[in-house]
């Protein structure tokens, strides 16, 4: 395989708690020594329940959220080493699409000055080239590219995130975080966003880090899946063999919890034991497949 | 004037019935929209119907509407609610009260909006129970914990004497639930109930509600946009789009063959887990309140369309035993144009 596009080592990501008057504030672990590699042109899903720690790994990889200890690399670059100017120049090829295309999006721009505003940071093109290449942008995601001068109310849910995708692939990034894309979007839009993602992908040769807990949607549209609970990864395997031999009892308990879509067709449900966790390294189980058993 | 035409083909009488529900909306601009436009459908004792539809389909405002709890600008101005041979449509607001929380109980996607945070879990129970004349003071508190335990909440004791705050997502979910179940009532609607939920806690409420379906004899009104929930847990499914019912009838039949070309493009779109494959994605969005066309609102958005669809609004076609559809791809003929209000 070719060589790893990101590669993170042993990742930590602490946050203080608040003590009480009488007690001391003890930090939580919310990543906890999480590895993983993600090569050029491939989607890795990353998925787990609420607070399992897959928005901050996100984050971190990206430097949004500072981690306590480990090692980034993205190409050749140290991304943990970089001084603060140099992680902005070196933003341009790692972005980010958000999970809600209401918040994200700051409602006093207009829409135009939205996708633009990356290109004015990094001093990119002149005024002209820049107009230029917001109506190319718009165009790739399938928008008017006349509609720089409406503000985001102006359009639904799955344009807003249109317009998310348009301001991430600005800078014509390598590397796009997608934090839940399509979790906040109605059904029946969904599929237009995420056949938009695939379709970008395949044109611009992208890779994706994959966040969400739509795990019908994650088996269909990622080449590995990453599997966390509690700050760790329990499962890193191809999207196949997560979905048909599950190794670790957390992916099993994950998969036998979606709901059947053929009516009398219910899974027998695994119940997982939360007390019964106890955190293990991963190891290579099968080729390609780690599990930490 | 009437427009569809739903039969009831079973003897038995249904608990509920909503009949040509209309509930308007009065928008800025000063005209009524229809958020629920011509609803009619049943509940029998001890059935679940799965309401389907996207944010903006109407599904929350029926809910709304049958506990007659639409707020302005919104306002009920058609149709019939039959619950157990009374029409809820002509009770008086005290009447009305005594049957919300005591025969028809509820239960929405964020529990945190339905529980009071300054008093304990086990408070909040007490007075619903109190309330509806059914315990007081320390018999009330006991039931209260009796039902924390009948809805599977580990140290009900313990957890009875908690604020809202203190419980996870799954274990308010299920509070909020014993508060619903208190009275005993016989239809529940549940609105997203584990929209909120990650999909463990979900399968596990949903495992705990149909137990409870059985325990109790309830009957349900689950409300939900995945289509995964209403095939684990509903008997008939009747999916709503703009407003309208556009497709109802047994849930296996309707997820085995979907009628109508938005429940067959709603189905469509749920990832199939065949890997590396495009999604099929229905083109175009939901129009908003008032922005719907004359003729069928899913029109624009319809790759079966044709001429007659821009016209009027079609009306529900049987295609079989509880079965209908509101499309004219199925009507004998296309019906005169001007049925639709």
């Amino acid at each position: 395989m070719s060589t790893p596009l990101v590669e993170v080592r042993n990742l930590v990501k602490e946050f203080s708690t608040r003590g009480g008057w009488f007690r001391r504030s003890a930090p939580v672990r919310a990543v906890d020594d999480v590895s993983f590699t993600i090569h050029s042109g491939e989607t890795l899903g990353l998925v787990g329940e609420s607070g399992s720690g897959k928005t901050t790994t996100g984050r971190c990889l990206l430097r949004l959220v500072e981690p306590t200890s480990g090692e980034i690399r993205f190409r050749d670059l140290d991304v943990r080493a970089l001084s603060a100017s140099e992680l902005r120049k070196a933003r341009r090829h790692f972005q980010i699409v958000f999970q809600d295309p209401y918040s994200s999006l700051n409602p006093r721009m207009r829409v135009g000055a939205i996708v633009e505003e990356p290109l004015i940071i990094h001093r990119i093109g002149t005024k002209e080239e820049r107009r230029a290449r917001v109506r190319h942008l718009f165009e790739l995601v399938g928008l008017d590219p006349d509609a720089g001068p409406k503000y985001p109310h102006e359009f639904s849910g799955g344009q807003r995130q249109r317009i998310g995708v348009a301001r991430a692939l600005a800078l014509e990034p390598s590397l796009i975080v997608c934090d839940e894309p399509v979790s906040a979007l109605d059904v029946s839009v969904q599929a237009q966003v995420v056949n938009l993602l695939l379709d970008l992908q395949k044109r611009l040769g992208l890779t994706y880090l994959f966040i969400a807990h739509d795990l019908r949607l994650v088996r269909q549209i990622c080449d590995r899946v990453a599997v966390m609970y509690r700050g760790r990864l329990v499962e890193v395997a191809r999207a196949e063999a997560i979905f048909t031999s599950p190794a670790h009892p957390y992916t099993q308990a994950l998969l036998s919890a979606i709901p059947s879509m053929k009516p009398g067709d219910r899974l027998e449900r695994i119940p997982f034991d939360a007390t019964a966790f106890t955190p293990r390294p991963l190891k290579e189980i099968a080729p390609d497949h780690h599990a930490a058993i | 004037m009437s427009s569809a035409n739903t039969v009831t083909t079973t003897s038995d009488a249904p608990l509920l019935a909503v009949d040509h529900l209309r509930t308007v909306f009065r928008l800025a601009d000063g005209r009524d929209a229809a958020a629920v436009d011509d609803v009619s459908f049943h509940i029998r004792k001890g059935e679940t119907l799965g309401l389907v539809g996207e944010s903006g389909s109407g599904k929350s405002v029926t809910a709304l509407s049958i506990i007659r709890l639409v707020q302005p600008p919104g306002r009920i101005t058609g149709g019939r609610l039959l619950f157990d041979g009374r029409d809820l449509m002509t009770l008086g607001e005290e009447d009305m009260r005594r049957v919300r929380g005591r025969r028809i109980g509820f239960v929405f996607q964020e529990p945190m909006v339905a529980l009071n945070p300054v008093y304990t879990i086990g408070s909040q129970i007490a007075e619903t129970l109190l309330v509806h004349d059914l315990a007081r003071g320390a018999a009330g508190m006991k039931r209260a914990v009796e039902l924390l335990e009948a809805v599977r909440i580990p140290d009900p004791a313990r957890r009875a004497r908690e604020y809202p705050h203190q419980l996870s997502g799954g274990l308010r979910q299920r509070a909020m639930l014993a508060l619903a179940l208190a009275a005993e009532p016989s239809l529940l609607i549940a609105d997203e109930p584990t929209t909120a939920l990650d999909v463990t806690v979900q399968a596990e409420v949903l495992d705990l509600l149909r137990d409870l379906r059985k325990m109790f004899g309830l009957s349900l009104l689950l409300i939900t946009h995945d289509l995964g929930v209403v095939a684990e847990m509903a008997d008939r499914v009747a999916v709503m789009y703009c407003g309208r019912i556009v497709e109802q009838g047994p849930v296996a039949e309707v997820l085995a063959s979907p009628a109508h070309p938005y429940t067959r493009g709603l189905l469509a779109s749920v990832p199939d887990g065949r890997s590396g494959t495009r999604l099929v994605a229905i083109p175009g969005t939901v129009p908003a309140l008032g922005r719907v066309g004359t003729g069928c609102a899913f029109a624009p958005r319809c790759s079966d369309r044709f001429d007659p669809c821009t016209t009027a609004v079609p009306d529900l076609t049987p295609l079989g035993p509880g079965r209908d559809v509101r499309c004219y791809l199925y009507s004998p003929s296309p019906t005169t144009p001007g049925g639709g209000r």
